[in-house]
């Protein structure tokens, strides 16, 4: 990796700034990275030429791998689905305009499963993504293109949306930072919808401060999101100690949540550090987090039947001809959508049937309610609650592609986050040896905080990265 | 259902509820901020979140809030201090999301009234696309192509949901009627039927008189002018009665009414079996009125018809001439104007604008209200003070009314020109009465036995020689007098 590599956004956008740097250079440097990928990580890249504007902003002229879920006005944007293949929007999302608005250039668009739902990437339309630190292993997923480029040196940093750990999952399974944020801290629009009470942006990248430096960029108060509030100013991190602070280890933990011994090892070592920094570790009682796959699986699938139905072959994207409209709507969705998508669809229309909306839907919306009450009793206590952020490393390709649930309990740990709109962010702990013994892969560490207190999380964050010092690289 | 079973039409009450859809003239539509329209070329007011492209969010029209709660208030009705969207989903081409946004269980304004028919709710949703199928049926099944205008998608639309108050299809014709005047008068929409800014479905029962229980129901649909309203729930009452009074039972379905026929054919149940799977819109934040948006709202309330009407009764109006003229604002404010302008009684003034002026205005075929006419309240406030100081007589007064109509100008110097005013010497017409009493001598005979209606015969031939200048209750007197 060049010297010009290995910058991190902070340092490149800096002397860029100061005119030490050529962003043309820089971006140059990136793009025949970006051209180098075989992990299946891009599903496309720029040709560039457009460097030199923002020279002065705060991500002036830095290169950024865009999750293909974000639409950009003119070039391909498909959620890596067949129904959206060859659609160029005609529009860009409010986060990318936000981020070339501060002076960053789109170097891609990343692979990701499919409307985003997945943990293993392997549910793109365009085929899986690899995981850099073992090319036989996922990158999780859903934004595991985004991850799998950050990690594996094909762009700086990169952004993806998380609904029910789909950032801060492949964050953990490629050794980067994942954030994400509280929701409604970034805005939504031009983000293709999956579960939209869930969905929210945020920044995959190298170390904490780039993950600061692009939120303050990501975060505002957006007219075309009636739902989004910003944040105010987001603090870049300097913290070294974790002195005064008071960490929440849900109680019950390690029991019946699958965590491989190795995911256990570094979770408790990072523990120690935090005492050792300082801070204080102590269990809390979050009662009905156990539930959050259960009423998420209902949720997400519920507002996803909806937000996917427009796809229906009238307007844009894929259309399959038939004689009738219910019949062409039928051949159109039974070829673009892909299995995932489809169970997904038929379990939300499913809960939100007539006679079925208050067993499913409304109870799940009941213990929703009740997780965001216990973070909130929790948040009394303790500045912030920590777990493992994926119950395992890196698992094989094709490992649970025949088994769902088990795909679905990887996201066990980050679900009750999403469901309770909470920030949380995962920083690379440690390595473990995979169950089946073989290399060392990355372990995250999630750590979560109140809503809106993401410049306190960002810190808390700094301070351990700072102390565990993860300096471990993929393989060439 | 036996006791649904009656023997003759009479005993057949008719049960009708109407829903209502006004587009709101907002400036742009519900969710985005495209201009609305109406016959502009296909498609262009159009953009990502109206074409729900992926990705868009909707974000609420206040301006639309605004005019909702002045339907909700003039409605009478209660506004909900918090009130949210739901997603209705179903599959049509001319549903760009295939999800209505819409109001479900939390609606904007409940329990209200107008007129005589209480209100159920009131609540805020957006436009379908226009869909036209070419080819001959005009319907998707059957058509070889379809085309979908967007221009349309997204428009504000209030939805009003009356109670089954209404029990006539007259009823539901002038109620409607009641309600697009009430509308109109807030300018909040253009309410025309026929360019479909109003658009009236009605759900139409019919049970067996005095009976509480409500009958099975059908829900009638694409009545796009108010006479094709009343003729369409005539023509479903009809075959409803028919159906019970045959043994038979009402199905419970959507009709549509075809107005090249006059007939009512049902919707295929494909096209309405739906689970709609509501549930609260993820997008968008509840909609909580503001103390400054509801004050403001009530503020720009005009005055509506049944305060207008309660005004018009102290007045000293009789309840249905009152009604009458509160029920079109334009027509109510000619009165008073005139009422204002003339020395005789309101209610004087109120009888020749309902009853004289309106005959002579019908009687020229056209439309046009009394205050588009050529008659001033000014012109008519003289007319009815010559006729009130007996200077012609009333039949004078509705000839000069007619030729203020057809030609305008002062009602003075046309009974001038015309010769009309009234014979005030009552030397000459004493004379043409006893002319009259010579010349009917039986009439005469029967008024000297007691018969006094036969003077009639009498006043006729009265006023025939005078052309009607004399005053009646003179030539009466006169008559008497003579006949003593």
């Amino acid at each position: 990796m060049s010297e010009l590599l290995g910058l991190t956004v902070a340092e490149a956008a800096g002397r860029i700034r100061e005119g030490a740097l050529s962003a043309a250079e820089y971006g140059q440097a990136w793009r025949e990275a970006a051209a180098g990928d075989r992990l299946n990580a891009y599903l496309w890249t720029a040709e560039g030429g457009e460097e030199g504007n923002g020279a002065d902003g705060a991500l002036a002229g830095v290169p950024i791998a865009v999750k293909d879920i974000f639409c950009t006005e003119g070039v391909p944007t498909t959620a890596a689905s067949r129904i959206l293949e060859g659609y160029r929007p005609p529009y860009t999302a409010t986060a990318v305009r936000r981020l070339t608005g501060a002076g960053a250039r789109v170097l891609g668009k990343t692979n990701m499963d499919e409307f985003a739902m997945g943990s293993s990437n392997e549910n793109s339309a365009y085929g899986p993504v690899l995981n850099p630190w073992d090319t036989a292993r996922v990158p999780g997923g859903s934004s595991g293109g985004s991850a799998a480029a950050v990690a594996a040196g094909l762009a700086p940093c990169a952004i993806g949306t998380d609904t029910g750990g789909s950032i801060r999952q492949p964050a953990s399974l490629c050794g980067i930072v994942g954030l994400k944020p509280t929701y409604g801290a970034v805005s939504r629009y031009g983000m293709i919808a999956f579960a939209s009470s869930l969905d929210q942006c945020g920044p995959l990248t190298r170390d904490v401060t780039d993950a600061a430096l692009l939120l303050g960029v990501l975060e505002g108060r957006d007219p075309c999101d009636s739902t989004s509030v910003g944040l105010g100013e987001v603090r870049l991190p300097g913290r070294e100690d974790l002195r005064g602070l008071r960490f929440a280890v849900p109680s019950g933990i390690g029991e019946e949540d699958g965590i491989e011994p190795g995911v256990r090892d570094v979770f408790e070592a990072t523990l120690r550090r935090i005492e050792e920094l300082g801070g204080e570790v102590d269990s809390a009682e979050l009662t009905h987090a156990p539930h959050g796959i259960s009423a998420y699986y209902v949720i997400a699938p519920a507002e996803a039947s909806s937000n996917l139905a427009r796809y229906d072959g009238v307007r844009y994207g894929m259309r399959v001809e038939a004689p009738e409209v219910i019949e062409m709507y039928e051949a159109t969705r039974a070829a673009g959508f892909g299995a995932e998508v489809k169970r997904r669809i038929m379990l939300g229309t499913y809960a939100l049937s007539s006679g079925y909306y208050e067993a499913y839907y409304g109870r799940a919306q009941r213990v929703r309610t009740k997780i965001a009450e216990d973070f909130a009793a929790a948040f009394e206590g303790f500045d912030f609650v920590v777990t493992p952020t994926s119950p395992s490393v890196a698992f094989g390709l094709g490992e649970k592609t025949g088994d769902p649930l088990a795909m679905y309990l990887n996201d066990y740990f980050t679900v009750p986050m999403s469901l309770a709109g909470i920030p949380a962010i995962s920083i690379p702990a440690g390595l473990a040896e995979p169950p089946g013994g073989g290399a060392r892969l990355p372990v995250g560490f999630q750590i979560a905080a109140p809503a809106f207190h993401e410049s306190e999380l960002l810190d808390a964050a700094y301070a351990l990265e700072q102390s565990i010092g993860f300096e471990a690289k993929p393989p060439a | 259902m036996p006791e649904l079973r009656a023997t003759n039409n009479e005993q057949l009450e008719a049960v009708i509820g109407l829903e209502i859809h006004v587009q709101l003239s907002t400036r742009t539509k519900m969710f985005c901020g495209c201009a609305l329209s109406f016959g502009d070329e296909p498609n262009v007011h159009t953009c990502p979140v109206c074409l729900a492209h992926p990705g868009v969010l909707p974000v609420t029209n206040e301006a639309a809030i605004r005019y909702a709660l002045q339907i909700a208030l003039a409605l009478e009705c209660e506004v909900a201090p918090r009130s949210i969207f739901h997603r209705k989903n179903y599959f049509y081409p001319d549903n760009p999301k295939a999800y209505q946004i819409s109001q479900y269980d939390f609606p904007l304004a409940t329990a209200g009234r107008l007129g005589e028919v209480r209100i159920h709710r009131v609540h805020l949703e957006e436009d379908a696309a226009k869909m036209i199928h070419l080819g001959e049926s005009g319907r998707i099944h059957g058509s070889g192509e379809s085309l979908v205008d967007f221009n349309r998608a997204g428009t504000p639309l209030v939805e009003i949901v009356s109670e089954p108050d209404i029990r006539s299809a007259a009823q539901a014709r002038e109620w409607a009627q009641l309600l697009r005047t009430t509308v109109r008068q807030l300018g909040v929409s253009d309410v025309n039927m026929e360019e479909g800014s109003l658009r009236v479905d009605a759900n139409v029962s019919v049970r067996p008189a005095g009976s509480e229980e409500l009958g099975t129901k059908t829900e009638l649909k694409n009545m796009n002018s108010f006479r094709f309203l009343e003729r369409g729930i005539e023509a479903e009452l009809e075959r409803q009665r028919g159906l019970l009074e045959s043994g038979g039972g009402v199905v419970q379905e959507t009709l549509h009414f075809d107005p090249a026929s006059g007939t009512l054919t049902p919707l295929r149940s494909k096209e309405e079996a739906h689970d709609y799977r509501y549930f609260p819109e993820p997008d968008l934040v509840p909609v909580a009125p503001s103390e400054e948006m509801l004050s403001e709202a009530r503020e720009a309330l005009p005055e509506l018809p049944a305060a207008r009407a309660g005004r018009y009764e102290e007045m000293g109006l009789a309840v249905e001439t009152a009604q009458r003229l509160a029920a079109d604002p334009g027509t109510g404010d000619y009165f008073e104007q005139t009422a204002a302008a003339a020395s005789a009684e309101p209610r004087v003034v109120a009888n020749w604008v309902t009853g004289e002026l309106a005959a002579v205005l019908r009687q020229d075929g056209g439309e046009a209200g009394p205050a588009d006419s050529r008659v001033s309240p000014e012109a008519l406030a003289r007319l009815i003070g010559l006729v009130a100081e007996k200077r012609i007589s009333h039949g004078s007064g509705k000839q000069v009314l007619a030729l203020l109509a057809a030609e305008g100008g002062d009602p003075e110097k046309l009974v001038e020109r015309e010769g009309l005013a009234q014979i005030s010497d009552s030397g000459e017409l004493e004379t043409v009465v006893a002319a009259a009493i010579e010349a009917n001598p039986e009439a005469a005979e029967q008024v000297r036995s007691g018969n006094a209606k036969a003077a009639g015969v009498i006043v006729g031939a009265v006023m025939k020689e005078t052309k009607g200048r004399a005053d009646g209750g003179e030539v009466s007197r006169l008559i008497r007098e003579q006949l003593g």
